[in-house]
């Protein structure tokens, strides 16, 4: 799959602010004044930045409005139900503590609530689709949730819970891996019967259908070299998952600024993870253009 | 509506032959000049004349080699357009209703005006039959040529998909899968007509017939053993030559 920035900025980010914003509805602090509007600026920064850039990557931003008709059928549709929701509430909660510094505790639950199903919702897109062996699979949603939860304590300065988190996630982010590696070869699916010519003999592609590229090889034949993919998979687990927890985990002088360095790592460790995400991705209409080995 | 319907009145869909097809590309194109012309938004082309040309088709044509255990591989011409499918992933996903399968006779289509260009439909779509136009922005694909097939300002015989009619080895068939006595569900029958990807469980209603079985290559000529070599020993100066050039 093409890695488009608009994507990968948007699930990375916005998986972030509603991971924060989660904990900031769980109630297990609550800054009141100044801090409280500083950690729910962050937060919406992130989470709304995330949305915004997610309509980049539209043909038609402008009719964006009517991605809201097809909850019932639509993950992408329940995603924007889900993001408005939490939004909407997180705000009035947020409200609550900045203003007068009371936590209006059930209308925090519910918001905490609604930002997993916001996440959890963007990981659906993704898993729900056949056509990508990979992302099929309920490690998706649980890499997705557990990353946004881990993140978001951390942004929170939960420690104690991001230390326990981000190990959960690590362990998740290889099994993902490792599975995934297997995925489309387990699929079942293959240029055999992709044609249907498997009862002949083996079938090759022996020429493909124009001689330029077109928005099917440039959107979902995107193949990343397999030596860069584990070496960027490593820079991945070090810089997301295993400094934040070392610096949080070890004993260091100035707290707040090894928390600071683990917060920048961590981003920039799972910005290399949602790149892979993407770019590793087979879509199975490689296989007519005979770019898959399966 | 982005919910599928439970089942169509008739299922309008295309029989293609892989025995028959000569891969001219002639529907290709046919489809191209109808529909950048008709339904909808054109189909674009970007540096058409240029370094990297690329343009939006809903119907292409791949070649396949197939190498059989014993005997000469066989070249398979493969046109690839939307199989309309009575599971469609595509319809699902969508977020704003803008595609949708008709339940009058089953063709998968996309309200353009609703399109928002996410392009998740086409992620959906295992066949690639669905392309997102550079100029536009929007989602393009096959219509079944809904504004030929039922347009009454068109003779009889034009009222079939452009690529069909324009078929000159008659490898491409229209008609309604719905009714088992339709000429296309009797050729799929009688022909062993088959699904693309059936695992991934999106019931194409397009059909593909198998090339028929070939000849193998040591039928063909009654002339061949003649024409065997004639002198398995080597003699004389040509010898010679053999034994020196063997020995070096």
């Amino acid at each position: 799959m093409h890695p488009a920035p608009s994507v990968i900025i948007f699930t990375t980010l916005s998986g972030l602010g509603f991971g924060l914003l989660f904990w900031l509805g769980l109630g297990l602090l609550a800054p009141a004044g100044w801090v409280a509007l500083a950690f729910f600026a962050v937060a919406y920064l992130l989470a709304v930045g995330g949305l915004m850039a997610s309509a980049f990557h539209l043909g038609h931003p402008e009719r964006a409005l009517k991605a809201f008709t097809q909850w019932r059928s639509s993950w992408l549709s329940r995603e924007a139900w889900l993001s408005v929701a939490a939004l909407s509430i997180m705000a009035i909660y947020g409200a609550g503590l900045v203003f007068w510094g009371v936590a209006w505790t059930p209308l925090g639950w519910l918001g905490a609530g609604s930002c997993l199903g916001a996440v959890g919702a963007t990981s659906m897109i993704y898993t729900q689709m056949r056509t990508i062996p990979r992302w099929r699979t309920w490690l998706t949603p649980a890499l997705f949730i557990a990353l946004s939860l881990g993140g978001g304590a951390l942004l929170a300065g939960q420690i104690t819970f991001a230390v326990i988190l981000l190990p959960v996630a690590a362990v998740v982010q290889i099994a993902w891996w490792v599975r995934g590696d297997r995925a489309l070869a387990r699929s079942g699916t293959d240029l055999e019967t992709a044609t249907g010519l498997g009862h002949i003999g083996t079938p090759r592609a022996f020429e493909p259908p124009h001689t330029g590229t077109n928005y099917l090889t440039r959107e979902f034949i995107h193949v990343v070299g397999r030596r860069h993919a584990q070496k960027l998979r490593a820079i991945a687990f070090v810089l997301g998952y295993l400094l934040p927890i070392l610096l949080l985990g070890l004993p260091l002088p100035l707290p707040h600024v090894a928390a600071a360095l683990a917060v920048l790592s961590h981003i920039t460790g799972i910005l290399a993870s949602r790149w892979l995400f993407f770019a590793e991705a087979e879509h199975v209409v490689g296989l007519y253009y005979g770019k898959r080995v399966a | 509506m982005t919910n599928l319907p439970t089942s169509t009145q008739r299922k309008l869909g295309l029989v293609i032959d892989l025995d028959t097809c000569v891969g001219c590309h002639a529907c290709v194109i046919s489809c191209k000049g109808w529909n950048t012309e008709n339904y909808g938004a054109p189909l674009s082309d970007q540096q058409p004349y240029g370094a990297d040309p690329s343009g939006t088709f809903l119907n292409r044509v791949h070649s396949y080699e197939v190498q059989p255990d014993r005997g000469a591989a066989q070249l398979v011409h493969f046109p690839k357009s939307c199989l309309h499918c009575e599971d469609a992933p595509c319809v699902t996903v969508c977020p704003t209703g803008a595609s949708y399968k008709r339940v009058e006779d089953g063709i998968v289509l996309v309200n353009e005006s609703d399109c928002i260009g996410c392009g998740l439909c086409a992620w959906a779509c295992p066949y690639g039959a669905r392309e997102m136009d550079a100029a536009e922005g929007v989602m393009k694909k096959c219509t079944l040529c809904v504004d030929r097939i039922y347009n009454q300002n068109l003779p009889e015989e034009d009222r079939e998909p452009a690529c069909v009619r324009t078929c000159p080895a008659g490898a491409r068939h229209f008609g309604d899968f719905g009714d088992p006595d339709s000429h296309v569900s009797q050729l799929t029958a009688a022909r062993g007509g088959f699904d693309l990807m059936p695992e991934q469980g999106t019931k194409p209603v397009n059909k593909y017939l198998p090339p028929r079985p070939r000849d193998s290559l040591d039928q063909t000529d009654v002339l061949a053993p003649f024409l065997e070599p004639v002198a398995q020993e080597t003699k004389g100066f040509v010898a010679w030559l053999d034994r020196a050039l063997g020995a070096l």
